[in-house]
C-alpha cells in the first residue's frame, strides 16, 4: 500500500463555540474512516458538502493532524510525524486545490510560484525546465511571467496541476479541480489530469460531488456522508447495484442528459428506480 | 476624481513639502525667530517682505511656516513609519499564529482603544517630558493599534486562503509562507494605513504643540503658531488662518493619497 488510512478521525474545536477560558469543545469531523490506495490506483471520494471528503484528503497528506487512527505512507506511520519527518515526504504526496484563485498567490508570477515549489524540494527551477513543465499541462512559456489574475480560470487550474506534478509526485489529492469550470473546460483538465496520472503512475484521491466525473475517473468509488464512509467499492459496481439509498440519491441526482418535461417535480429516489 | 490624479496631486504636494523642509533656511526671507516689534501685527504684504505678516513679535509667518513644515514631517515620516513596523508585526504574528499570541495582543489592543487618545498622548508626553522625541514616542505608543488590529484581520484572511496551505503542502516552514507568502499580500493595506497614519500623526503633533508639550517654543511649529494666533483673532487674522490652512492641506494631502492607493491597489487583485 502507498497510502493507508486506519480507522482515522479528525477533530477540530469548534468555532461557534465561545469560551472565555480553556479549551473549547470539540467538533468531530472525520469518524473512523479507513481507507487505502495502491500506487497507480485512483479512488473517487464523493459525497455531500460538508460530508468530511475535503478533510480526509487533507488528512491523508497530513495536512491535518488525526485526533485518532493511524497513518501510514509506504508503511511509514506519519500520524503524528512532525515537520522534519514530513519534509522529505512532501515532495512525494501532492495536492491540487479546488479554487486556483485562492491556491495561487495573487502577488506571485507563475513562474515564480513553480520555482518556489522546486526549489523547496531541491529541484531543478531554471526557467527552461519551469517552461517544459508549463507545456505538459497546455500552458505556453510566455505564462511564466503572468500573474494568476491575467489567466483563465481553466489555464489557472493547470497552473495548480502543474505545480502538484512537478515535483513527481507517487500520491495526488485533487480537491473539486473542476467544480469552478465550464463544462467543456473541465472536459479538457479532466483529461490531462488522466493523461498525467496514466504517464506518471500516480495513485490519486480525486474528490468530487459530482459522480459523472467520478465514472469517468476512478477505478474506485468511496461514498462519505457526516464525517464516515457509508458506502465503498469498484465504481461499476456502486453505480450498477448501490446498497444504500444515499447512494442512490447521489447518484439520481446525476443531471439526464436530455430534460425531461416535469423532471424537477420528480423525488431524487423516484428518479433512481429504472 | 480620477484615482491616478488624486495620487499624483497628493503625492506631489507631499514631495513639495518635503523639499521645502529640506530647504527651509533656504526657502524662508526672514530668520523664523528675528522679532521685530516695530513690525509687529503687520498684515499680509504691508510691511515689505513679510508676504503673509508677521505675529505679534514681528516674526515673519511665511518663515515660521516653512520651518514648521520640518517638524511637521519629521513626526508624520518618524512616527507614522515606527507605528506602522511594530503594529504590523503585532498583528502579523497575532494574525497568523493564534492562540495565546492573538489573545495577547487582541486584549493589549482592547485596553489601548479604551483610552482616550488625546489625553493619553497628553498624559504620555507629560511623564516624558516635552520635545520632539517624546512626540514620537506618544505617537507610536498610542497609534500602533491601528495597525495591529487592521493587519491582524487581514492576515487571518489571507492566510485562511488556499495559497498558504499550498505552500505548507509543499512543504514550506510556517515562518517562510508568513513572510513569502502572507506580507505580500497584506501589504497593500499597510501602505494605505501608513499613508493616513501620517496625516494622524501631523494632526497629534500639532494638537500637542497647541496646548505646549512639543517641542520648546524657539522651535517654529504649526501647532504653536495657532496657539499664539488664536489669542489674538481678532487683531491678526493671518497668524491663525496661515498655519490652519498649511496643517489642513498637508493632512488632506496624506489622506487622499491613501485613498487614491487603497482604489490603485485593490482592482489589481480582483481584476
Amino acid at each position: 500500500m502507498l497510502i493507508e488510512a486506519r480507522n482515522i478521525s479528525l477533530d477540530v474545536p469548534d468555532m461557534g463555540h465561545q469560551v472565555l477560558i480553556g479549551q473549547r469543545r470539540k467538533l468531530r469531523i472525520l469518524n473512523n474512516v479507513s481507507i487505502s490506495l495502491k500506487k497507480g490506483e485512483t479512488v473517487g471520494l464523493v459525497g455531500e458538502s460538508g460530508s468530511g471528503k475535503t478533510s480526509l484528503g487533507r488528512s491523508l497528506l497530513r495536512l491535518y493532524e488525526p485526533s485518532e487512527g493511524q497513518l501510514l505512507f509506504e508503511g511509514q506511520d506519519i500520524t503524528h510525524a512532525g515537520p522534519a519527518q514530513l519534509k522529505p515526504l512532501r515532495r512525494r504526496m501532492q495536492m491540487i486545490f479546488q479554487d486556483p484563485q485562492s491556491s495561487l498567490n495573487p502577488r506571485h508570477t507563475i513562474g515564480n510560484i513553480l520555482a518556489t515549489a522546486l526549489k523547496l524540494n531541491g529541484m531543478d527551477a531554471g526557467e527552461t525546465s519551469i517552461a517544459a513543465i508549463l507545456d505538459r499541462v497546455g500552458l505556453p512559456s510566455s505564462a511564466i511571467r503572468r500573474y494568476p489574475h491575467q489567466l483563465s480560470g481553466g489555464q489557472r487550474q493547470r497552473v495548480g496541476i502543474a505545480r502538484a506534478v512537478a515535483l513527481k509526485p507517487d500520491f495526488v489529492v485533487a480537491d473539486e479541480i473542476v467544480s469552478g469550470l465550464d463544462v467543456s473546460t473541465q472536459a479538457q483538465v479532466l483529461d490531462l489530469l488522466r493523461g498525467l496520472r496514466d504517464e506518471m503512475g500516480l495513485a490519486l484521491a480525486f474528490i468530487s460531488h459530482d459522480l459523472s466525473v467520478v465514472r469517468y475517473l476512478c477505478e474506485r468509488v468511496v461514498i462519505m456522508k457526516g464525517g464516515e464512509i457509508v458506502e465503498e467499492g469498484q465504481t461499476a459496481e456502486v453505480f450498477a447495484r448501490p446498497r444504500t439509498d444515499f447512494t442512490r440519491t447521489l447518484i439520481a441526482s446525476i443531471p439526464l442528459p436530455e430534460v425531461t418535461p416535469g423532471w424537477l417535480d420528480e423525488t431524487p429516489l423516484e428518479r433512481a428506480r429504472p | 476624481m480620477p484615482r491616478d490624479l488624486r495620487i499624483w496631486l497628493a503625492g506631489g504636494f507631499i514631495l513639495f513639502l518635503v523639499l521645502v523642509a529640506v530647504f527651509a533656511p533656504l526657502l524662508a526671507p526672514f530668520d523664523p525667530l528675528e522679532q521685530d516689534l516695530m513690525a509687529a501685527t503687520a498684515a499680509p504684504g504691508v510691511e515689505p517682505g513679510h508676504w503673509l505678516g508677521t505675529d505679534s513679535l514681528g516674526r515673519d509667518v511665511l518663515s515660521r511656516l516653512i520651518h514648521g513644515t520640518r517638524i511637521a514631517l519629521t513626526v508624520a515620516f518618524v512616527a507614522a513609519t515606527l507605528a506602522c513596523l511594530l503594529g504590523t508585526l503585532l498583528g502579523l504574528l497575532a494574525g497568523y499564529y493564534r492562540g495565546w499570541v492573538d489573545a495577547t495582543v487582541s486584549r493589549l489592543v482592547d485596553i489601548w482603544m479604551a483610552f482616550p487618545p488625546v489625553l493619553l498622548s497628553i498624559l504620555l508626553v507629560a511623564v516624558l517630558g516635552a520635545g520632539l522625541t517624546s512626540v514620537i514616542v506618544a505617537i507610536v505608543v498610542i497609534d500602533w493599534t491601528r495597525f495591529a488590529r487592521v493587519v491582524r484581520a487581514e492576515t487571518l484572511q489571507q492566510a485562511r486562503l488556499e495559497y498558504a496551505e499550498a505552500a505548507s503542502a509543499l512543504g514550506m516552514g510556517r515562518g517562510a509562507i508568513l513572510w513569502r507568502e502572507v506580507l505580500p499580500n497584506v501589504l497593500p493595506v499597510v501602505l494605505v494605513l501608513l499613508s493616513l497614519e501620517m496625516g494622524i500623526a501631523v494632526i497629534v503633533e500639532a494638537i500637542l504643540s497647541f496646548v505646549g508639550l512639543s517641542v520648546s517654543t524657539d522651535t517654529p511649529t504649526w501647532g504653536g503658531m495657532i496657539a499664539e494666533g488664536r489669542q489674538i483673532i481678532y487683531q491678526a487674522w493671518w497668524v491663525l488662518v496661515f498655519p490652519l490652512g498649511a496643517l489642513f492641506l498637508t493632512v488632506l494631502a496624506f489622506n487622499q493619497l491613501g485613498d487614491g492607493l487603497r482604489q490603485w491597489l485593490d482592482p489589481m487583485l480582483k481584476r
